[in-house]
Protein backbone atom coordinates (compact mmCIF):
# COMPACT_ATOMS: atom_id res chain seq x y z
CA UNK A 1 0.00 0.00 0.00
CA UNK A 2 3.19 2.19 0.59
CA UNK A 3 4.41 4.58 -1.89
CA UNK A 4 1.42 5.14 -4.46
CA UNK A 5 1.17 8.26 -5.86
CA UNK A 6 -1.65 9.55 -4.28
CA UNK A 7 0.03 9.01 -0.74
CA UNK A 8 2.90 10.67 -2.26
CA UNK A 9 0.71 13.80 -3.01
CA UNK A 10 -0.80 13.66 0.49
CA UNK A 11 1.99 13.77 2.34
CA UNK A 12 4.05 16.40 -0.02
CA UNK A 13 0.37 18.63 0.83
CA UNK A 14 0.87 17.81 4.31
CA UNK A 15 4.42 18.45 4.61
CA UNK A 16 4.90 21.18 2.42
CA UNK A 17 3.69 24.31 4.87
CA UNK A 18 5.86 23.67 7.70
CA UNK A 19 9.09 22.83 5.26
CA UNK A 20 8.52 26.03 3.11
CA UNK A 21 7.66 27.97 6.01
CA UNK A 22 11.22 27.41 7.92
CA UNK A 23 12.95 27.19 4.47
CA UNK A 24 11.72 30.70 3.63
CA UNK A 25 11.89 32.52 7.47
CA UNK A 26 15.31 30.60 8.46
CA UNK A 27 17.30 28.37 6.04
CA UNK A 28 17.23 31.31 3.29
CA UNK A 29 17.86 34.06 5.54
CA UNK A 30 20.34 32.20 7.66
CA UNK A 31 22.57 31.95 4.13
CA UNK A 32 22.44 35.70 4.06
CA UNK A 33 23.69 35.92 7.09
CA UNK A 34 26.67 33.55 6.04
CA UNK A 35 26.76 35.91 2.71
CA UNK A 36 26.71 38.97 5.34
CA UNK A 37 30.24 37.19 6.79
CA UNK A 38 31.96 37.43 3.46
CA UNK A 39 30.40 40.44 1.61
CA UNK A 40 30.55 43.32 4.60
CA UNK A 41 32.20 45.79 4.87
CA UNK A 42 34.42 44.48 1.85
CA UNK A 43 33.95 41.22 0.17
CA UNK A 44 36.78 38.49 1.31
CA UNK A 45 37.92 36.11 4.20
CA UNK A 46 38.33 39.81 6.06
CA UNK A 47 36.41 39.20 9.08
CA UNK A 48 37.44 35.65 9.63
CA UNK A 49 40.85 36.80 9.62
CA UNK A 50 39.85 39.42 12.09
CA UNK A 51 38.24 36.90 14.21
CA UNK A 52 41.85 34.87 14.40
CA UNK A 53 43.81 38.00 15.07
CA UNK A 54 41.67 40.27 16.49
CA UNK A 55 42.27 40.69 20.82
CA UNK A 56 38.79 41.21 22.03
CA UNK A 57 37.68 38.75 19.96
CA UNK A 58 40.07 36.23 21.28
CA UNK A 59 39.38 37.02 25.16
CA UNK A 60 35.43 36.93 24.61
CA UNK A 61 35.88 33.29 22.67
CA UNK A 62 37.74 32.00 25.78
CA UNK A 63 35.78 33.64 28.48
CA UNK A 64 33.23 31.93 27.07
CA UNK A 65 35.01 28.40 26.72
CA UNK A 66 35.56 28.94 30.12
CA UNK A 67 32.92 29.92 31.51
CA UNK A 68 30.96 27.52 29.93
CA UNK A 69 33.10 25.05 31.54
CA UNK A 70 32.76 25.61 35.18
CA UNK A 71 29.03 26.24 34.29
CA UNK A 72 28.95 22.93 33.11
CA UNK A 73 30.67 21.31 35.88
CA UNK A 74 28.81 23.10 38.75
CA UNK A 75 25.23 22.31 36.66
CA UNK A 76 26.11 18.80 36.16
CA UNK A 77 27.33 17.98 39.65
CA UNK A 78 23.67 20.21 41.66
CA UNK A 79 21.65 18.29 38.69
CA UNK A 80 23.19 15.18 39.77
CA UNK A 81 21.93 15.74 43.59
CA UNK A 82 18.34 16.43 43.34
CA UNK A 83 17.87 13.70 40.42
CA UNK A 84 19.23 11.20 42.63
CA UNK A 85 16.31 12.07 45.01
CA UNK A 86 14.00 12.69 42.48
CA UNK A 87 14.43 9.42 40.73
CA UNK A 88 15.48 7.21 43.78
CA UNK A 89 13.56 9.06 46.56
CA UNK A 90 10.35 8.17 49.15
CA UNK A 91 7.48 9.45 47.43
CA UNK A 92 7.49 12.76 49.64
CA UNK A 93 10.85 13.56 48.54
CA UNK A 94 10.17 12.89 44.84
CA UNK A 95 7.13 15.28 45.14
CA UNK A 96 9.46 18.23 46.46
CA UNK A 97 12.41 17.41 44.11
CA UNK A 98 10.17 17.79 41.01
CA UNK A 99 8.61 20.93 42.40
CA UNK A 100 12.00 22.12 42.91
CA UNK A 101 13.20 21.54 39.47
CA UNK A 102 10.37 22.12 36.99
CA UNK A 103 8.83 25.57 39.05
CA UNK A 104 12.43 27.28 37.97
CA UNK A 105 12.07 25.40 34.39
CA UNK A 106 9.30 27.20 33.35
CA UNK A 107 10.18 30.37 35.12
CA UNK A 108 11.19 32.82 31.98
CA UNK A 109 14.71 33.31 31.62
CA UNK A 110 14.47 37.03 32.98
CA UNK A 111 13.01 36.83 35.94
CA UNK A 112 15.25 34.68 37.33
CA UNK A 113 18.01 36.80 36.49
CA UNK A 114 16.13 39.43 38.23
CA UNK A 115 16.09 37.21 40.84
CA UNK A 116 19.82 37.08 41.41
CA UNK A 117 20.41 40.53 40.96
CA UNK A 118 17.92 41.19 44.10
CA UNK A 119 20.03 38.39 45.99
CA UNK A 120 23.29 39.78 44.90
CA UNK A 121 23.21 43.62 43.92
CA UNK A 122 25.26 45.92 46.62
CA UNK A 123 21.68 46.37 47.84
CA UNK A 124 20.65 43.15 47.63
CA UNK A 125 19.21 40.64 50.35
CA UNK A 126 22.56 38.81 50.55
CA UNK A 127 24.96 42.25 51.14
CA UNK A 128 21.99 44.06 53.38
CA UNK A 129 21.85 40.59 55.64
CA UNK A 130 26.22 40.51 55.86
CA UNK A 131 26.20 44.16 56.80
CA UNK A 132 23.19 43.67 59.36
CA UNK A 133 25.02 41.42 61.30
CA UNK A 134 28.17 43.25 60.89
CA UNK A 135 29.85 40.47 59.06
CA UNK A 136 31.05 42.84 56.56
CA UNK A 137 31.07 46.58 56.50
CA UNK A 138 31.47 47.51 52.44
CA UNK A 139 28.87 45.34 50.25
CA UNK A 140 30.85 42.73 48.69
CA UNK A 141 30.55 42.60 44.80
CA UNK A 142 28.69 39.27 43.58
CA UNK A 143 27.00 40.84 40.23
CA UNK A 144 28.26 43.04 36.89
CA UNK A 145 31.21 40.04 37.14
CA UNK A 146 31.86 36.53 36.27
CA UNK A 147 30.71 35.36 39.64
CA UNK A 148 27.43 36.48 38.68
CA UNK A 149 26.90 34.96 35.31
CA UNK A 150 28.42 31.92 36.56
CA UNK A 151 25.73 31.26 39.24
CA UNK A 152 22.99 32.64 37.08
CA UNK A 153 23.49 30.69 34.37
CA UNK A 154 23.80 27.57 36.46
CA UNK A 155 20.79 27.91 37.96
CA UNK A 156 19.15 28.23 34.72
CA UNK A 157 20.81 25.38 33.49
CA UNK A 158 20.13 22.69 36.46
CA UNK A 159 16.77 21.49 35.36
CA UNK A 160 17.91 21.27 31.73
CA UNK A 161 20.68 19.30 32.95
CA UNK A 162 18.47 17.00 35.35
CA UNK A 163 16.79 15.31 32.12
CA UNK A 164 19.48 13.28 30.37
CA UNK A 165 20.21 12.10 34.53
CA UNK A 166 16.58 11.46 35.04
CA UNK A 167 16.46 9.02 32.31
CA UNK A 168 19.74 7.85 32.96
CA UNK A 169 18.99 7.13 36.63
CA UNK A 170 15.66 5.60 35.66
CA UNK A 171 16.94 2.85 33.43
CA UNK A 172 19.39 1.54 35.77
CA UNK A 173 18.63 -2.04 37.44
CA UNK A 174 17.60 -1.32 41.41
CA UNK A 175 18.79 -5.03 41.95
CA UNK A 176 22.62 -4.22 41.07
CA UNK A 177 22.75 -1.38 43.64
CA UNK A 178 21.00 -3.71 46.45
CA UNK A 179 23.34 -7.06 45.79
CA UNK A 180 26.23 -4.02 45.72
CA UNK A 181 25.05 -3.19 49.37
CA UNK A 182 24.18 -7.01 50.30
CA UNK A 183 28.00 -7.90 49.53
CA UNK A 184 29.32 -5.59 52.00
CA UNK A 185 30.01 -2.22 50.26
CA UNK A 186 29.54 0.78 51.61
CA UNK A 187 26.97 3.68 50.52
CA UNK A 188 29.60 5.26 49.35
CA UNK A 189 31.86 2.51 47.37
CA UNK A 190 28.55 1.47 45.78
CA UNK A 191 27.78 5.11 44.95
CA UNK A 192 31.15 5.81 43.02
CA UNK A 193 31.79 2.15 41.95
CA UNK A 194 28.51 0.93 40.80
CA UNK A 195 26.09 3.73 40.56
CA UNK A 196 27.98 6.70 39.05
CA UNK A 197 29.48 3.91 36.21
CA UNK A 198 26.24 3.31 35.32
CA UNK A 199 24.62 6.51 34.92
CA UNK A 200 27.47 7.60 32.11
CA UNK A 201 25.36 7.96 29.22
CA UNK A 202 23.33 10.48 30.92
CA UNK A 203 26.16 12.26 32.89
CA UNK A 204 27.67 12.72 29.25
CA UNK A 205 24.43 13.74 27.79
CA UNK A 206 23.72 16.33 30.31
CA UNK A 207 27.42 17.90 30.14
CA UNK A 208 27.02 17.99 26.13
CA UNK A 209 23.33 19.54 26.43
CA UNK A 210 24.78 22.62 29.60
CA UNK A 211 27.74 23.21 27.98
CA UNK A 212 26.32 23.69 24.16
CA UNK A 213 23.78 26.04 25.58
CA UNK A 214 26.19 27.71 28.01
CA UNK A 215 27.67 28.44 24.48
CA UNK A 216 25.53 30.98 23.08
CA UNK A 217 23.85 32.09 25.80
CA UNK A 218 22.64 35.81 26.03
CA UNK A 219 20.44 37.09 28.41
CA UNK A 220 21.84 35.97 32.05
CA UNK A 221 25.31 36.91 31.21
CA UNK A 222 24.27 40.41 29.51
CA UNK A 223 22.29 40.85 33.10
CA UNK A 224 24.42 39.62 35.70
CA UNK A 225 27.50 40.87 33.98
CA UNK A 226 26.56 44.09 33.68
CA UNK A 227 28.39 44.18 30.04
CA UNK A 228 32.30 43.24 31.86
CA UNK A 229 32.45 39.88 31.29
CA UNK A 230 31.14 39.75 27.47
CA UNK A 231 30.35 36.32 26.33
CA UNK A 232 30.68 35.42 22.26
CA UNK A 233 26.44 35.36 22.46
CA UNK A 234 26.33 39.11 24.04
CA UNK A 235 30.13 40.11 21.83
CA UNK A 236 27.44 39.37 18.57
CA UNK A 237 24.52 41.42 19.54
CA UNK A 238 27.04 44.44 20.59
CA UNK A 239 28.46 44.22 16.39
CA UNK A 240 25.54 44.76 15.02
CA UNK A 241 23.54 47.30 16.94
CA UNK A 242 25.93 49.04 18.97
CA UNK A 243 29.31 49.16 16.32
CA UNK A 244 27.57 48.27 13.31
CA UNK A 245 29.71 45.88 11.89
CA UNK A 246 27.41 43.33 10.57
CA UNK A 247 29.88 41.52 8.76
CA UNK A 248 31.98 40.42 11.88
CA UNK A 249 28.90 39.70 13.60
CA UNK A 250 27.45 37.17 11.07
CA UNK A 251 31.02 35.92 11.18
CA UNK A 252 30.99 34.78 14.85
CA UNK A 253 27.34 33.56 14.30
CA UNK A 254 28.63 31.47 11.73
CA UNK A 255 31.73 29.87 13.63
CA UNK A 256 29.61 29.54 16.54
CA UNK A 257 27.12 27.26 14.91
CA UNK A 258 30.14 25.43 13.48
CA UNK A 259 31.40 24.63 16.36
CA UNK A 260 28.09 23.55 17.98
CA UNK A 261 27.72 21.37 15.00
CA UNK A 262 30.76 19.50 15.79
CA UNK A 263 30.00 19.29 19.01
CA UNK A 264 26.62 17.75 18.66
CA UNK A 265 27.86 15.39 16.08
CA UNK A 266 30.61 14.25 18.49
CA UNK A 267 27.91 13.61 21.12
CA UNK A 268 25.92 11.91 18.56
CA UNK A 269 28.97 9.17 18.76
CA UNK A 270 27.96 8.19 22.13
CA UNK A 271 24.36 8.75 23.27
CA UNK A 272 21.37 8.27 20.97
CA UNK A 273 18.86 11.16 21.14
CA UNK A 274 16.32 8.97 22.92
CA UNK A 275 18.97 8.51 25.85
CA UNK A 276 18.48 12.88 26.52
CA UNK A 277 14.99 12.86 27.22
CA UNK B 1 10.80 -6.15 47.50
CA UNK B 2 13.41 -3.79 49.21
CA UNK B 3 14.05 -0.46 47.46
CA UNK B 4 17.43 1.45 47.23
CA UNK B 5 16.52 5.34 48.42
CA UNK B 6 19.40 8.02 48.81
CA UNK B 7 20.94 8.02 51.75
CA UNK B 8 21.43 11.09 54.79
CA UNK B 9 24.56 12.52 52.27
CA UNK B 10 22.64 12.29 48.98
CA UNK B 11 19.21 14.11 50.79
CA UNK B 12 21.40 17.20 52.47
CA UNK B 13 23.39 18.03 49.10
CA UNK B 14 19.79 17.59 47.24
CA UNK B 15 18.28 19.85 49.83
CA UNK B 16 21.35 22.47 49.17
CA UNK B 17 20.88 22.46 45.60
CA UNK B 18 16.59 22.84 46.24
CA UNK B 19 17.54 25.83 48.26
CA UNK B 20 19.72 27.13 45.15
CA UNK B 21 17.39 26.57 42.90
CA UNK B 22 14.59 28.54 44.78
CA UNK B 23 16.57 31.04 46.40
CA UNK B 24 15.90 34.03 43.66
CA UNK B 25 12.53 32.77 43.24
CA UNK B 26 11.56 33.96 46.84
CA UNK B 27 14.12 36.54 46.85
CA UNK B 28 11.80 39.14 44.29
CA UNK B 29 9.03 38.96 47.48
CA UNK B 30 10.73 41.16 49.72
CA UNK B 31 12.42 43.23 46.82
CA UNK B 32 8.32 43.80 45.53
CA UNK B 33 7.23 45.69 48.72
CA UNK B 34 9.82 48.11 49.01
CA UNK B 35 8.24 51.82 49.74
CA UNK B 36 11.46 52.83 47.70
CA UNK B 37 11.85 53.57 44.32
CA UNK B 38 14.97 51.80 43.86
CA UNK B 39 15.86 48.49 43.72
CA UNK B 40 16.34 47.78 47.75
CA UNK B 41 15.42 45.80 50.82
CA UNK B 42 12.22 47.46 52.60
CA UNK B 43 13.76 48.49 55.91
CA UNK B 44 10.52 48.54 58.37
CA UNK B 45 7.53 49.41 56.46
CA UNK B 46 6.05 47.44 53.36
CA UNK B 47 4.12 49.23 50.43
CA UNK B 48 2.05 47.74 47.18
CA UNK B 49 2.78 50.49 45.09
CA UNK B 50 5.02 48.97 42.69
CA UNK B 51 1.82 46.86 42.32
CA UNK B 52 -0.45 49.70 41.54
CA UNK B 53 2.23 51.01 39.30
CA UNK B 54 1.72 48.19 37.11
CA UNK B 55 -2.03 48.84 36.52
CA UNK B 56 -1.80 52.51 36.46
CA UNK B 57 1.11 52.63 34.29
CA UNK B 58 -0.27 52.35 30.57
CA UNK B 59 2.94 50.61 29.10
CA UNK B 60 2.65 47.59 31.08
CA UNK B 61 -0.90 47.35 30.25
CA UNK B 62 0.08 47.79 26.50
CA UNK B 63 3.19 45.46 26.33
CA UNK B 64 0.67 42.54 28.22
CA UNK B 65 -1.49 42.91 25.38
CA UNK B 66 0.83 43.18 22.93
CA UNK B 67 2.20 39.80 24.14
CA UNK B 68 -0.46 38.05 24.60
CA UNK B 69 -1.96 38.57 21.08
CA UNK B 70 1.87 38.06 19.66
CA UNK B 71 1.78 34.94 21.81
CA UNK B 72 -1.90 33.98 20.29
CA UNK B 73 -1.04 34.30 16.43
CA UNK B 74 2.29 32.63 16.75
CA UNK B 75 0.94 30.01 18.64
CA UNK B 76 -2.00 29.28 16.09
CA UNK B 77 0.82 29.26 12.96
CA UNK B 78 3.06 26.83 14.88
CA UNK B 79 0.67 24.15 15.55
CA UNK B 80 -1.08 23.94 12.40
CA UNK B 81 2.30 23.90 10.53
CA UNK B 82 3.25 21.01 13.25
CA UNK B 83 0.06 19.63 13.09
CA UNK B 84 -0.04 19.09 9.30
CA UNK B 85 3.50 18.05 9.05
CA UNK B 86 3.53 15.38 11.72
CA UNK B 87 0.09 14.18 10.31
CA UNK B 88 2.32 13.71 6.96
CA UNK B 89 4.87 11.99 8.66
CA UNK B 90 2.72 9.46 10.64
CA UNK B 91 -0.16 9.10 7.63
CA UNK B 92 2.23 8.65 4.95
CA UNK B 93 5.93 7.63 6.38
CA UNK B 94 7.72 8.83 3.49
CA UNK B 95 11.24 8.48 3.11
CA UNK B 96 13.84 11.15 4.11
CA UNK B 97 11.60 11.31 7.34
CA UNK B 98 14.89 11.28 9.82
CA UNK B 99 15.95 14.06 7.39
CA UNK B 100 13.49 16.79 7.26
CA UNK B 101 12.39 16.05 11.02
CA UNK B 102 15.97 16.92 12.32
CA UNK B 103 15.17 20.11 9.72
CA UNK B 104 12.55 20.95 11.54
CA UNK B 105 13.97 20.94 14.63
CA UNK B 106 16.79 23.03 13.96
CA UNK B 107 15.43 26.27 15.68
CA UNK B 108 15.76 24.25 18.66
CA UNK B 109 19.06 23.28 18.43
CA UNK B 110 21.05 26.22 16.92
CA UNK B 111 22.13 28.62 19.25
CA UNK B 112 19.52 31.50 20.07
CA UNK B 113 21.85 34.03 19.38
CA UNK B 114 22.28 32.84 15.67
CA UNK B 115 18.36 32.29 15.38
CA UNK B 116 17.94 35.68 16.14
CA UNK B 117 20.86 37.03 13.71
CA UNK B 118 18.75 34.81 11.12
CA UNK B 119 15.77 36.49 11.63
CA UNK B 120 17.04 39.55 12.05
CA UNK B 121 18.51 39.47 8.31
CA UNK B 122 14.65 38.02 7.60
CA UNK B 123 12.92 40.52 8.57
CA UNK B 124 14.93 43.79 7.75
CA UNK B 125 14.96 42.57 4.32
CA UNK B 126 11.16 42.38 4.44
CA UNK B 127 11.01 45.36 6.03
CA UNK B 128 11.97 47.48 2.32
CA UNK B 129 8.94 45.63 0.89
CA UNK B 130 6.22 46.59 3.21
CA UNK B 131 5.69 48.91 6.15
CA UNK B 132 3.12 46.39 8.63
CA UNK B 133 5.48 43.28 8.33
CA UNK B 134 8.90 43.20 9.14
CA UNK B 135 11.46 44.74 11.46
CA UNK B 136 9.67 46.01 14.67
CA UNK B 137 6.50 45.23 14.26
CA UNK B 138 3.87 42.88 16.00
CA UNK B 139 3.50 40.24 12.50
CA UNK B 140 7.39 40.41 12.30
CA UNK B 141 7.86 39.13 15.82
CA UNK B 142 4.91 36.57 16.03
CA UNK B 143 6.18 35.05 12.60
CA UNK B 144 9.87 34.98 14.03
CA UNK B 145 8.47 33.26 17.68
CA UNK B 146 6.34 30.77 15.41
CA UNK B 147 9.99 29.75 13.84
CA UNK B 148 11.15 29.78 17.40
CA UNK B 149 8.30 27.14 18.69
CA UNK B 150 7.44 24.87 16.00
CA UNK B 151 9.85 22.45 16.77
CA UNK B 152 9.13 22.30 20.31
CA UNK B 153 4.89 22.26 18.87
CA UNK B 154 6.17 19.09 15.89
CA UNK B 155 8.29 17.05 18.98
CA UNK B 156 5.25 17.09 20.93
CA UNK B 157 2.90 16.29 18.38
CA UNK B 158 5.20 13.65 17.10
CA UNK B 159 5.24 12.12 20.32
CA UNK B 160 1.60 11.70 20.87
CA UNK B 161 1.03 10.37 17.89
CA UNK B 162 3.81 7.48 17.72
CA UNK B 163 1.40 6.37 21.16
CA UNK B 164 -1.54 5.97 18.29
CA UNK B 165 -2.67 2.50 17.68
CA UNK B 166 -2.29 2.18 14.11
CA UNK B 167 -4.87 -0.53 13.73
CA UNK B 168 -7.66 2.45 14.29
CA UNK B 169 -6.26 4.05 11.29
CA UNK B 170 -6.05 1.17 9.15
CA UNK B 171 -9.35 0.36 10.13
CA UNK B 172 -11.28 3.34 9.24
CA UNK B 173 -8.81 3.14 5.80
CA UNK B 174 -10.28 -0.49 5.02
CA UNK B 175 -13.50 1.43 5.41
CA UNK B 176 -13.07 3.53 2.91
CA UNK B 177 -12.33 7.05 4.81
CA UNK B 178 -10.80 9.45 2.62
CA UNK B 179 -7.11 11.30 4.03
CA UNK B 180 -9.39 14.02 4.93
CA UNK B 181 -11.87 12.04 7.06
CA UNK B 182 -8.90 9.52 8.49
CA UNK B 183 -7.12 12.81 9.48
CA UNK B 184 -10.13 15.07 11.25
CA UNK B 185 -12.17 12.47 12.19
CA UNK B 186 -9.87 9.20 13.39
CA UNK B 187 -6.68 11.08 14.09
CA UNK B 188 -7.13 13.99 15.24
CA UNK B 189 -9.60 13.23 18.12
CA UNK B 190 -7.19 10.82 19.12
CA UNK B 191 -4.53 13.12 19.99
CA UNK B 192 -6.21 16.01 20.88
CA UNK B 193 -4.63 16.56 24.37
CA UNK B 194 -0.97 16.37 22.19
CA UNK B 195 -2.53 19.39 20.04
CA UNK B 196 -3.83 21.44 22.88
CA UNK B 197 -0.12 20.63 24.85
CA UNK B 198 1.62 22.01 21.89
CA UNK B 199 -0.64 25.03 21.57
CA UNK B 200 -0.23 25.90 25.38
CA UNK B 201 4.15 25.40 25.13
CA UNK B 202 3.68 27.68 21.71
CA UNK B 203 2.38 30.57 23.80
CA UNK B 204 3.85 30.01 26.99
CA UNK B 205 7.27 30.26 24.91
CA UNK B 206 6.23 33.18 22.81
CA UNK B 207 5.43 35.02 26.07
CA UNK B 208 8.31 34.73 27.52
CA UNK B 209 10.32 35.06 24.80
CA UNK B 210 13.67 37.55 24.97
CA UNK B 211 16.54 36.58 22.78
CA UNK B 212 15.01 36.79 19.38
CA UNK B 213 12.64 39.43 20.02
CA UNK B 214 15.53 41.95 21.12
CA UNK B 215 17.18 41.45 17.78
CA UNK B 216 14.30 42.16 15.94
CA UNK B 217 12.30 44.96 17.74
CA UNK B 218 13.15 48.88 18.89
CA UNK B 219 10.35 51.09 19.54
CA UNK B 220 7.47 49.81 18.53
CA UNK B 221 6.96 46.01 19.11
CA UNK B 222 7.75 46.45 23.04
CA UNK B 223 6.54 42.30 24.23
CA UNK B 224 6.45 42.34 28.33
CA UNK B 225 9.76 40.44 28.68
CA UNK B 226 11.58 42.88 25.92
CA UNK B 227 9.88 45.79 28.72
CA UNK B 228 11.25 44.15 31.59
CA UNK B 229 14.98 43.84 29.89
CA UNK B 230 14.99 47.66 29.75
CA UNK B 231 13.58 48.54 32.95
CA UNK B 232 16.47 45.99 33.87
CA UNK B 233 19.08 47.47 32.00
CA UNK B 234 18.86 50.94 32.19
CA UNK B 235 17.85 51.40 36.39
CA UNK B 236 16.45 48.62 37.95
CA UNK B 237 12.59 49.25 38.24
CA UNK B 238 10.88 47.27 41.36
CA UNK B 239 7.81 46.97 39.32
CA UNK B 240 9.58 44.13 37.73
CA UNK B 241 9.91 42.93 40.68
CA UNK B 242 6.12 42.69 41.81
CA UNK B 243 5.53 41.43 37.98
CA UNK B 244 7.81 38.75 38.68
CA UNK B 245 6.18 37.68 41.77
CA UNK B 246 3.03 37.50 40.11
CA UNK B 247 4.21 35.50 36.96
CA UNK B 248 5.88 33.36 39.61
CA UNK B 249 2.68 32.49 41.60
CA UNK B 250 1.01 32.04 38.33
CA UNK B 251 3.58 29.13 37.45
CA UNK B 252 3.21 27.52 41.04
CA UNK B 253 -0.80 27.51 40.51
CA UNK B 254 -0.50 26.11 37.19
CA UNK B 255 1.62 23.29 37.95
CA UNK B 256 0.02 22.46 41.02
CA UNK B 257 -3.31 22.47 38.82
CA UNK B 258 -1.88 20.19 35.94
CA UNK B 259 0.18 17.56 39.07
CA UNK B 260 -3.51 17.92 40.80
CA UNK B 261 -4.93 16.45 37.20
CA UNK B 262 -2.32 13.97 36.58
CA UNK B 263 -2.60 12.27 39.55
CA UNK B 264 -6.45 11.95 39.42
CA UNK B 265 -5.89 10.78 35.89
CA UNK B 266 -3.41 8.11 37.11
CA UNK B 267 -5.90 6.90 39.84
CA UNK B 268 -9.37 6.21 38.68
Amino acid sequence: MRGTLSDRMGAALLMAPLLLFLVLAYAWPFLGVVKWSFTLPTPGLGQYHALLTDDLVQSVFIRTLRIAAIVTLVSVTAAYAITVVWVRGSPVQRVLAEFCILVPFWISVLTRAFGWVALLSNRGLINTWLQSIGFISEPLTLVRNEFGVIVGMSHFLIPFAVFPLASAMRSLDERVLLAARGLGSSRMRTFWTVFVPMTRSGIIGSAMITFVFSLGFFVTPAILGGGRSVMIAELIYLRIFQSPDWGLGAAISVVLVVFVGALMALLFRYVKPKQLV
Amino acid sequence: MPTYRPGPVSLLLAVLVALFLLMPLLAVIPVSLTPSRMLTMPTGELSLRHYRSLIEDPRWLESILLSIRIGVVSSALSTVLALTFSLGVWMFQPRFTAALVGFVLLPMVVPPVVSAVTLYFLLTSISGLTSFFGYDTWLGVAMAHSVMTVPFATVLILVSLSQLDRRIDLAARGLGASVWERATRVIMPNIKFGIVTAALLSFVLSWEEIGVTLFITSVNAITLPRLMWMGLRDNIDPAIAALSVILIVITVLVLAVRSVIAREKASP
